[in-house]
């Protein structure tokens, strides 16, 4: 077996297949990366696994997990005023959390240089919006870099980190879904480990540090002047690319892995515009772009999600009076999701038909297939957890859900979350829900990793301003739908052993009266647990606890006395109630079509934590499966 | 060598990830250049993940667009019929592992499980060509991507790539007894 870790160390330079996630490993490891910090999500968190995959003592940089993004993004500036180049990654959205610390960067001298990699998610494939983070990079004067493949991303966090050392800022590398899970050969460079220098080397003549009063200005005018220098070197820095066919009357502007969705339906259609593909994104290269205005009749600017690039180009035609026609977005569409090679036929051949490649004749006799919405895992506690909090709940009561596996709930059978904004914000929703409200009590989410991302100030909020609701923790042990990372109720960092921070600890502290604990797999005792929190009042938490399953039970499969357990469904007493199949709802059941219920073995992992959910007691308890693994 | 497209799917928690990989690498193995890429995150709960795979020399984009994969490769019934239906071409090949997971309106009671007679009937009025592949004795149901593995293989499905690619790929990835484990069932379904 290759490797990883090993590999992301070599000496020589060598060829492997990887995801973008991967390649830039190796380039924060060539360019001598001293500080790595995150918080998980996706599309970023394969990341720190491969991070993971070299050993803690042979790591050439320290990398952790903060408790939230806007932390990571400080732990990464603090290191680079001493004098570390440093890097922090993190999803689209937890952009926003960061944003206060982040928008900040530019004013600073960060003398060892930062490179801050987005993991934004167009397509929305695993965040709740697909929010176009360049008018961050914008607002706060920030380039930014856009490679379109892992061999790209690779490139261009080099030439990222390159610049942010020279001038001592912030760089952004914008990363899309696909391009941080694609997955190809990448060619890497041979590495020389560096001796580095411990010195810390803060010093406020570096400064100014204190953005106060007068001091903003000349830290703004410092800020701007380095746009504009970035946009005078992004011809030579810039790694923009020229493709010319030699076509006067057509060309497209574009950037990023739509750039290579536009190349696969050229391959089809065997149209030749002349293509100008950009590298580094913000600023743009105004003279080499407005050079390409004029050579060109018409102009298309192919662009995901928003308009930035469109505006500019516009911008760039009018100030230089360049008579060239520019196409951009038309209509609502062509704001939303992905650019994929389906997506840009689409447009092309609204535009500019000889272009398209020819639309897919669809399958002539359809067949409607059920839909799979995500599930939560067999023997998951959260689904014992809704399952019995359904049961302490009336109709009419309001549900906020969180981020997590948990918001899983808000699915049917347990509708259990009616609401979702953003890490944290159940609490705080929470109390503006219960204000004026006699009639229908509130009930919010949260989970472990989530309290202590941006959960506590909700928390406090609602004991400080003696809000009546009801917050369910929902405790499973880690960070699961990431890729259980741990956090800080774990006693584990990403590095070593630490101490734990209890959940409960911490509400305990604050001084929070009502506090309920249950194991979700005792469904009864959490009913009443509810039950009796939603009637407090004033603030009360239920902790609704359970290991992720799924992590236990990958841990129990390694060890050699794993004996796999299934359960079974008594077929005499089975009176087709099918509250297992259908209000439980584990996915380990399965509905026969005479409305009799069996086990999927596939599926079930003999947690019987259905037991109790059968009325007429038809699930026998779990046995051992032969063979002993499953 | 002309554009060849791949989509795999099934539900999360099968093992797509590593038949797509081991794919891939095997592709590569052969000395064809090949891009691919993997549903991660929310969806792999329980929902449907899927990977593509291009091989070929003109490609640029991981991503397979629809009605256009020669090969879809399915871990499930269900998610064979939606992905054939969506990705598959005229004439083009559907593997699939004959196992149901039962979506959540299946177990609901609100619409009706996929069966084997209709995923038949469905590729013969689509024009296309049907590998259906189960095995009754595996030793683990997570061990049914080899069984497909191995079919893809049996079949030539993959221009070029041959046993001993897969096998290199396999080797690149696996060790110990999983590798062990892994192979010998892929060598056995081989012979059979």
């Amino acid at each position: 077996m290759k490797n990883l870790g090993e590999m992301l160390l070599q000496r020589e330079a060598f060829s492997e297949i990887v995801m973008g996630n991967t390649a830039i490993v190796r380039a924060m490891i060539e360019a001598g990366t001293r500080v790595v910090t995150s918080y998980p999500g996706s599309p970023t968190p394969e990341i720190a696994s491969a991070i993971a995959a070299i050993k803690k003592e042979d790591r050439p940089f320290y990398f952790e997990f903060s408790t939230n993004e806007k932390v990571a993004t400080e732990v990464a500036y603090g290191a680079a005023v001493n004098g570390h180049l440093s890097t922090v990654f993190f999803k689209s959205v937890g952009l926003n959390v960061a944003s206060d610390t982040f928008v900040q960067l530019n004013l600073m001298n960060l003398i060892g240089g930062m490179v801050v990699v987005l993991g934004d998610d167009p397509g929305a494939n695993s965040s709740q919006n697909e929010q176009d983070n360049r008018h961050f990079a914008r607002m706060s004067y920030t380039p930014i870099f856009e490679p379109a493949n892992p061999t790209e991303v690779y490139h261009f966090y080099k030439a990222a980190a390159a610049l942010a050392q020279q001038l001592h800022i912030p760089v952004i590398l914008r990363l899309t879904t696909h391009v941080c899970h694609a997955k190809e050969k990448v060619a890497f460079a041979a590495w020389q480990p560096a001796v580095f220098d411990k010195t810390p080397r803060f010093d406020v003549k570096n400064g100014p540090y204190m953005p106060l009063t007068s001091l903003v200005f000349p830290m703004k005018r410092r800020a701007l002047q380095n746009l504009g220098q970035l946009a005078s070197m992004s011809e030579k820095i810039g790694q923009h690319q020229r493709v010319d066919n030699q076509n006067r009357q057509k060309g497209i502007i574009t950037f990023g892995l739509p750039y290579l969705s536009l190349l696969d339906v050229l391959e089809e259609s065997g149209g030749k515009p002349d293509i100008f593909k950009l590298g580094m994104i913000y600023p743009l290269p105004i003279d080499m772009l407005a050079e390409f205005l004029r050579s060109h009749e018409e102009v298309l600017v192919l662009e995901e999600l928003d308009d930035l690039i469109e505006g500019e180009i516009k911008r760039i035609a009018f100030e230089r009076q360049i008579k060239v026609k520019i196409h951009g977005k038309t209509d609502v569409e062509s704001w939303v999701g992905e650019y994929t090679a389906d997506k840009v036929s689409g447009i092309l051949r609204n535009l500019w038909p000889e272009m398209a490649a020819a639309a897919p004749a669809s399958p002539a006799a359809p067949l409607q297939v059920p839909a799979r919405p995500a599930q939560m895992c067999p023997g998951c506690g959260h689904r014992s957890a809704f399952h019995a909090i359904k049961q302490a709940l009336a109709p009419v009561d309001i549900k906020v859900a969180d981020i997590g596996c948990h918001t899983l709930g808000f699915m049917p059978p347990y509708n259990m979350g009616e609401m979702l904004m953003c890490m944290g914000a159940s609490t705080g929703i929470a109390a503006g829900l219960s204000l004026f409200n006699d009639s229908r009590r509130v009930v919010c989410f949260l989970g472990d990793s989530t309290f202590f991302h941006a959960g506590i100030p909700g928390i406090i909020n609602a004991l400080f301003n003696r809000h009546n609701i009801t917050l369910i923790v929902m405790e499973n042990g880690t960070t699961a739908m990431t890729g259980h990372q741990d956090h800080a109720a774990t006693g584990r960092n990403f590095n070593d052993l630490t101490e734990r921070i209890p959940v409960r600890s911490v509400l305990e502290g604050l001084g929070i009266k009502h506090i309920f604990e249950v194991d979700t797999y005792q469904q009864q005792k959490l009913t009443d647990a509810v039950k009796e929190a939603v009637a407090v009042e004033g603030f009360a938490v239920v902790i609704a606890k359970h290991p992720c399953m799924l992590k236990l039970m990958r841990e129990q499969r390694r060890k050699d006395s794993f004996q796999a357990k299934m359960v079974s469904i008594d077929k005499k007493t089975c009176n087709h109630q099918h509250t297992c199949v259908s209000s439980f709802a584990c996915p380990t059941f399965v509905m026969n079509p005479d409305g009799s219920v069996d086990v999927n073995p596939d599926l079930c992992i003999g947690d019987g934590s259905c037991l109790q959910t059968c009325p007429s007691k038809a699930i026998n308890r779990p046995q051992n499966r032969e063979g002993g693994k499953e | 060598m002309s554009v060849f497209n791949v989509y795999l799917s099934g539900v999360g928690g099968q093992g797509i990830g590593l038949i797509s990989e081991v794919m891939q690498r095997s592709v590569d193995h052969a000395g064809i250049k090949a891009l691919g890429v993997d549903t991660h995150g929310l969806a792999q709960r329980g929902g449907i993940v899927a990977s593509q795979l291009r091989i070929g020399d003109s490609i640029h984009s991981p991503m397979v667009s629809r009605g256009k994969a020669d090969l879809v490769v399915a871990l499930e019934r269900h998610e064979a019929v939606r992905a054939a239906g969506e990705y598959l071409k005229k004439n083009g090949t559907l593997v699939y592992y004959n196992t149901s997971w039962q979506p959540l309106p299946v177990r609901m009671n609100k619409a009706e499980e996929i069966q084997t007679a209709q995923v038949a009937k469905f590729c013969q009025s689509n024009g296309f060509r049907l590998i259906e592949v189960y095995q009754s004795d595996l030793p683990d149901p997570r061990m049914q991507n080899m069984a497909l593995l191995a079919a893809i293989c049996r079949n030539h499905l993959l221009a070029g790539v041959r046993k001993e690619h897969y096998i290199a790929a396999m080797r690149d990835l696996m060790s110990g007894k999983m590798l062990e484990a892994n192979l010998g069932l892929f060598e056995r379904l081989l012979l059979a």
